[in-house]
């Protein structure tokens, strides 16, 4: 039977607009905890580190700088971890941009990652991008959703723009086929993303030998995890040369973690237990030593500092003094314990998962 | 006490085949995973190629696994259908071509 409290009733809506239950984190953190880890029927992600020897889970040194610079997007994705879409208002200010500038300007990571909602909706994106890209860090990640790039006209430079600034372009594409894309990214998503991708080879993104990375990241349309990434580029490789004529560098394959949206769907659809089983079958020891919040820190739209992007979505801070991006300190915060629950297994399953694709 | 012969709860505990006999149980595994390894064929390939056997076998566990494991792989619900069309068509066909054995011994007996 179907539990109609969590049951998606509208595909353009934002969890958080529909007023669900599921956008309070503590609802979604309350979930994780119970049932059947409450009852041991499955072990906990403390419980599972310790037994294999892995605790305490501790931040090494900073690798990934991830800014989120806001909730807002113009698609509403099924299994969006951000619960992201247009009715959402939660945008980083220029103040808070510039403060991560002066962060950016000092620190010792190599990449610095820029996500949302889509990025680009942020009005003050491009100055922040000009700005950012004078720290010279080694790798400049934009998150690009595709279809903003055909969204607006004021949009429609952006291939021209991410490739004045370098920009290494990350870019979701749950499937070479419109049914499975439309169906998790929403009607047209497909047909726009495609169109994105061609302009984004026009200008030598993903090309042969090109500098311009373009790399596409893969998450399973529903509750399943995804399969071998190897695999899954070479048939994505296959399919949209043969039917697009679309070159792209590397395909990152990502698990999606029982947070937010996802976890709507895994409820609505009675999934949920399955799924945790499948997440816990998986686990591997050796993906929990390059899980990436250990090498990363994930900047919300307002400041604060996270272990990682889901960790920000479920309200769980650093567990560190250095809490805002104002009083950001890489050595205080080096060596901090992660803040773990159940959504963890997310990570540490099969080959791992992380923003740049599988760990182990 | 169970009141269906088939639990999807069961197929989690496929691997204690091994705890009653566990020299056969290893070896079994062990093929079993050697089996669907990459080799002349795609891992994607014997997926579907399972995919087909769970259907003509009528085995729900593997029905189960191998949409699932489908679906990890990226493979659509018109191949899989496909697959088990094959499938059909085979064992459809081997039922049918024993008309001919009918035939024969109608036409040695009453020809």
């Amino acid at each position: 039977m179907v539990n109609s409290n969590y049951m998606t009733k509208l595909k353009t809506q934002s969890l958080h607009k529909k007023d669900s239950d599921l956008a309070q984190a503590k609802k979604q953190l309350e979930i994780l905890s119970n049932g059947i880890f409450k009852t041991g029927e499955l072990p906990t992600f403390a419980k599972k580190i310790r037994e294999t020897n892995l605790v305490p889970l501790r931040a090494k040194k900073l690798e990934i700088l991830q800014i989120n610079v806001g909730y807002m997007c113009n698609q509403v994705c099924t299994h969006c971890h951000v619960d992201a879409g247009p009715d959402r208002k939660e945008i980083m200010t220029v103040e808070t941009m510039q403060q991560c500038l002066e962060v950016i300007k000092t620190t010792e990571a190599h990449t610095l990652d820029l996500t949302g909602g889509a990025p680009e909706m942020n009005p003050n994106f491009k100055w922040f991008v000009e700005e950012a890209s004078k720290a010279g860090i080694k790798d400049f990640i934009v998150r690009s959703n595709l279809t903003i790039i055909r969204a607006n006209k004021k949009y429609y430079d952006l291939p021209e723009f991410f490739k004045k600034y370098n920009v290494h372009v990350v870019s979701s594409m749950p499937h070479w086929t419109k049914g499975k894309t439309d169906k998790q990214r929403g009607d047209g998503v497909f047909n726009q993303s495609i169109q994105a991708l061609q302009e984004l080879n026009a200008v030598g993104y993903g090309m042969p030998g090109s500098d311009l990375k373009l790399d596409l990241v893969y998450n399973p349309s529903g509750a399943f995890l995804p399969g071998d990434q190897a695999a899954l580029e070479r048939d994505f490789k296959k399919a949209l040369a043969q039917d697009f004529n679309i070159q792209f560098h590397n395909l990152f394959a990502i698990t999606n973690l029982p947070i937010s949206r996802f976890l709507d769907y895994l409820i609505a659809s009675e999934n949920y237990e399955d799924y945790m089983y499948s997440l816990v079958e998986a686990y591997n020891p050796s993906a929990v030593a390059n899980v990436m919040c250990t090498n990363t820190i994930s900047v919300s739209w307002d400041g604060y500092l996270y272990d990682c992007d889901f960790n920000q979505m479920l309200e769980l801070p650093v567990n560190s003094k250095s809490k805002h991006i104002s009083d950001f300190n890489e050595e205080l915060l080096q060596g901090r314990d992660i803040i773990i629950s159940q959504h963890c297994y997310g990570c540490t399953a099969g080959a791992g998962s992380s923003c740049q694709g599988t760990v182990a | 006490m169970q009141k269906t012969y088939y639990d999807p709860a069961d197929l989690k505990k496929f691997g204690k085949i091994t705890e009653w006999s566990e020299e056969l149980g290893n070896k079994f595994f062990d093929y079993y995973a050697k089996v669907f390894e990459e080799g002349a064929l795609t891992a994607r390939e014997k997926s579907l190629i399972a995919l087909a056997v769970a259907h003509t076998e009528q085995c729900p566990y593997c029905i189960d696994a191998y949409t699932k494991d489908g679906l990890q792989r990226g493979i659509t619900k018109d191949e899989m259908m496909e697959a088990i069309h094959v499938g059909a068509a085979i064992k459809s066909g081997a039922t049918l071509v024993h008309g001919v054995q009918m035939m024969n011994k109608v036409n040695k007996l009453d020809g």
